[in-house]
């Protein structure tokens, strides 16, 4: 890929909204003024940059990444894989790809968090790897359970992971969520509502990936991911509007 | 009908919610264990060239309540305004910071070296700035924002002369408040609405 070229701009209506009611926190925390959009500047074409070196032999298999002896975490057996490209195709090789997500009882190891499913001793709930040069990455993880949260009386998150990539640049910083598919709870969502575009948050929805499951071990979900591109133009020495 | 375009669409963004420590800042979650430290604890390490600053600050909702459960990150360039890979840039200067709101207090505190002016395209210069991403719970998108600093010249910067309205201008600089030491707050809404950037 190169990293040459004006990042390509955000369109913020593939976005969600940022000022969505049913998502009762959003409520106070949207920006009520409009974003100030200029062209992005050499501190959104940089980024930082993150080697091998940091990544341990475990760090993509929360499985067993904070099992102690012989322990596995409880559920599901998941393999979740898939490809980071930017929008103009190009695959984002050695780029870091953090997840989080709960457990299998739908509990996160967290300060914070009091629900009472039970948390697993063996199941830290972090992990992270780098893209190859491909841009391919995977995961070994089990599947998260849906949990009950203060929004509504009886609002559920669907089960999710939670998606942390960092591209070549910082302006192409992007955090989101993985749903499954066929999870009754994504409709029912409103954090997943507030993607006004339907097409937008079906991009959202892993497909189950039989041809990646491995018998007797585990079933494979797809979760492809697109960051921003960069303008490839010989056109680049003029002022912006000028 | 018209050819179909090739250009992919980007992923859409989804908040980082309230749990945003154990994939990013694990220990400050209490999640141990999993990686010798969490990412990005500092920008800067011994001998980095340059002035230390120290900015301190909160991020505040819509009702003045300051956010217990944000994370930020931070990306700069070092004291002579070169980013991380460029020639000849600072070793001792990673220039990427991820820091949290305090969970007692809200506060967030950022040590690093004081940047230097930036080069853009087609002979730009930006004033020393910092740029941030804020994400937590609530937030469905994270916000882009930069700090500046009240004892610079910032007066031909190009991205603050874009803000009409000259008074929000001072939303993005940091205030002196003793040598070395900033304030800088972030108000996601209302009075004093920081102003947000799409770039
Ligand atoms: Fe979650």
């Amino acid at each position: 890929m190169s990293d040459n070229g004006v990042l390509m701009p955000r369109r913020r209506e593939a976005h969600p909204d940022a000022y969505y009611p049913d998502y009762k926190t959003s409520v106070t925390r949207a920006p009520s003024l409009p974003l100030l959009s200029m062209e992005a500047t050499p501190s959104e074409e940089t980024g930082p940059r993150f080697g091998h070196g940091l990544i341990g032999a475990l760090d993509n298999d929360l499985i067993r990444n904070y099992a102690t002896g012989e322990g596995l975490a409880i559920g599901e057996r998941i393999r979740v894989h898939g490809r980071v490209l930017d929008e103009t195709g190009r695959p984002v090789p050695e780029t870091l790809v953090e997840i989080w997500q709960a457990n299998a009882g739908g509990r996160y190891r967290h300060v914070k968090d009091s629900y009472f499913a039970p948390l697993d001793p063996n199941f830290g709930g972090c992990g992270r790897t780098l893209t190859d040069a491909e841009g391919r990455y995977e995961f070994m993880t089990i599947r998260p359970g849906a949990y009950p949260w203060p929004n509504r009386a009886n609002d559920w998150r669907p089960m999710h992971i939670h998606f942390s990539i960092f591209g070549h640049a910082f302006g192409q910083r992007l955090i989101s969520q993985m749903y499954f598919e066929g999870d009754p709870l994504i409709e029912r969502c409103p954090i997943a509502a507030t993607i006004r575009d339907r097409s937008q948050l079906d991009r959202l929805v892993a497909p189950l990936d039989m041809q990646n499951s491995r018998g007797m071990d585990y079933l494979a979900y797809r979760f492809d991911i697109v960051l921003r591109g960069r303008r490839q133009t010989m056109f680049e020495n003029k002022p912006e509007g000028m | 009908m018209a050819q179909t375009l090739d250009v992919l669409t980007e992923t859409p963004s989804q908040t980082a919610g309230p749990y945003v420590h154990i994939g990013c800042i694990p220990s400050f979650a209490g999640l141990e264990g999993v990686y010798p430290e969490d990412l990005g604890t500092s920008p800067i390490s011994d001998g980095a060239k340059g002035e230390i600053v120290t900015i301190t600050g909160s991020v505040y909702d819509g009702t003045g309540w300051a956010l217990r459960d944000a994370m930020i990150e931070s990306w700069q360039a070092d004291a002579a305004g070169r980013f991380p890979g460029q020639e000849d840039a600072d070793p001792n200067v990673s220039g990427f910071c991820r820091f949290a709101a305090d969970k007692e207090s809200g506060e967030f505190t950022l040590r690093t070296v004081k940047p230097g002016p930036t080069k853009g395209r087609n002979g730009l210069v930006f004033a020393p700035h910092i740029a941030l991403w804020i994400v937590a719970r609530g937030i469905n998108t994270g916000l882009q924002t930069r700090i500046y600093f009240e004892d610079e010249d910032n007066s031909a910067d190009p991205l603050l002369a874009r803000i009409e309205q000259r008074p929000r201008v001072e939303t993005l600089i940091a205030k002196k408040t003793s040598a070395g030491a900033y304030r800088y707050d972030i108000r996601l809404q209302g009075t004093g609405e920081t102003v947000f950037l799409d770039l």
